[in-house]
């Protein structure tokens, strides 16, 4: 591991000011990925600012009924937090479903929208990748790519991303707020994360040295009848191979309000918007459920040895929707 | 100037104030066991996959192997070594003596030092992906094998001693009137 500094914040303007807009500096959250890329030598970091200290550990109600999550509120915290569960049910959800126990008390929410892909070429600094090293090339692609993306991707990255949390938060059109030594700012989660485009190396819309400070979850009615769903390899601790978040209100019988939002399978947490136009006012059945997934997945590039996860979200939309629905007119 | 990469800091472990000088790129579990010479935790993948390392941060359990040691400064720190009462042994401990809650014992401290913090968590009211009802007003989910089994989820037995590591956790969680 490459030696470096370590300087810790205690308020958001110090530690924006400590960072300086230093590409070689990193802020350090729980750690959980950052330390682990540092090992490996994917991050190489010359100095980090711990923001674990700065007052942003908190979930408050917004006034127009929404909730704000602090950047450097835990997952645990998020997780067991009544409101999250009584108003956001498949947030906590994702959450829980992401990771262990011991990982969810140390990572952040912050840290957890930045947290890099499990792709294993990525994680292998002998490997070539245009995430890691731009203009090298992507093994995947003619490689190892079970696990990798089918929608969004181009010919220079299939990776996906790798989080839980964040396909909650794309359903229920989180925002994420940001400081930077010039003020701070706002991005929709929907700008949050940049198409993969010629330049996957470059993966959010965060403007240089900005400190991520929390996230605002809208008031979103929808979302109390909402569930996450996650497939994966083994039954707990392991990372999706394909997972739904999924909110419905039916009205006599047809969708009256819905959200969808796809993980693992795209580079950024992918919200469904095709699918969500075309249930909209439709009746509120399994036919119309599948109707929605295949406008949605119409799109879809599976490469060869990851086709299975077309199927694979179809039907997740299609049991996932088909309970909720029996939920809301029960 | 380069920043300075090492640090003189004090560790709170076990009750006990320890001040040393580390490169910042120790992680606490290097400096527990090659600095303080307590050995008790173990390292096992070291990266956050096996849960060997599990020590407990603030009373919340965490991986030490992504931990750095610098940023652990403030914090109070339990290993393996601290959680009994003198000859005391802890409750987790007794429970996993009682029924062979292990075979060679490497993952031992992680899977004990997981198993306290997982009865705290669910005494206070934390759900689990195995929960079928998050709702806060349907109260803690009986601690049930498939609950203790996804909470203790990130602590691996090469051994395979899961079945009586589930029995052990159930018994201490029953002392506090939890199990299901």
């Amino acid at each position: 591991m490459r030696e470096f500094g370590y300087q810790r914040a205690y308020d958001v303007s110090g530690a924006v000011a400590l960072l300086d807009g230093d590409g070689e500096a990193r802020f350090l959250g729980g750690g959980t990925n950052l330390v682990d890329l540092m090992k490996t030598g994917v991050e190489r970091p010359a100095r980090l600012v711990d923001v674990r200290d700065l007052p942003l550990d908190h979930i408050e109600p917004t006034g127009d009924g929404g909730l704000r999550i602090g950047a450097t509120v835990t997952n645990s915290d998020l997780a067991a937090h009544p409101e999250v569960r009584r108003r956001y049910p498949a947030l906590a959800q994702a959450v829980l479903a992401g990771a262990s126990g011991q990982l969810r008390n140390m990572a952040t929410v912050g840290g957890n929208l930045l947290q890099r892909t499990r792709c294993g070429y990525f994680a292998d600094v002998t490997s070539a990748c245009n995430k890691r090293n731009p203009g090298s090339g992507c093994p995947a692609i003619t490689g190892e790519h079970h696990n990798h993306a089918i929608l969004g991707a181009s010919d220079h990255c299939v990776a996906t991303h790798p989080s839980d949390m964040g396909v909650a938060l794309a359903a229920f059109d989180a925002v994420v707020s940001y400081e930077t030594a010039d003020g701070p700012g706002e991005l929709p989660l929907a700008d949050f994360y940049l198409p993969v485009g010629e330049t996957p190396h470059l993966e959010t819309a965060l403007p240089p040295g900005a400190l991520i400070t929390g996230v605002t979850l809208p008031p979103t009615p929808v979302a109390a009848n909402s569930r996450y769903r996650k497939v994966r390899e083994r039954a707990s601790y392991a990372f999706a191979i394909g997972s739904i978040a999924a909110a419905l209100d039916v009205e006599d019988g047809a969708v009256r309000d819905v959200r969808l939002a796809f993980g693992a399978v795209a580079s950024r947490p992918w919200r469904a918007r095709a699918a969500e136009r075309a249930l909209l006012g439709a009746p509120a059945d399994a036919e119309n459920f599948a109707a929605a997934a295949d406008a949605e997945l119409a799109h879809a590039k599976p490469l060869p040895h990851n086709g299975y996860k077309v199927t694979l979200m179809r039907n997740l939309v299609v049991a996932v929707l088909s309970e909720l629905a029996e939920e809301a007119t029960r | 100037m380069p920043p300075s990469t090492s640090s003189d800091l004090t560790l709170s472990v076990n009750g006990e104030k320890y001040t040393l000088t580390v490169d910042h790129r120790t992680t606490l579990l290097d400096a527990l066991r090659e600095r303080l010479d307590l050995t008790g935790t173990k390292k096992g993948c070291d990266q956050g996959q096996c849960g060997a390392c599990t020590v407990l941060v603030d009373g919340r359990r965490a991986v030490s192997c992504l931990q750095l040691a610098v940023a652990a400064e403030g914090r109070e720190i339990t290993t393996i070594e601290g959680v009994a009462e003198g000859d005391q042994l802890h409750p987790v401990q007794q429970a996993f003596l009682d029924l062979d809650g292990f075979q060679c014992g490497y993952c031992t401290p992680g899977q004990i030092c997981s198993a306290i913090a997982l009865i705290e968590e669910h005494a206070a009211g934390w759900p689990s992906a195995a929960t079928d009802d998050l709702r806060p007003e349907a109260g803690p989910p009986p601690l049930t094998p498939g609950e203790i089994r996804e909470r203790m989820s990130g602590n691996l037995c090469r051994c395979g001693a899961y079945v009586s590591i589930v029995q052990a956790v159930a018994r201490a969680a029953e002392a506090k009137g939890a199990a299901a």
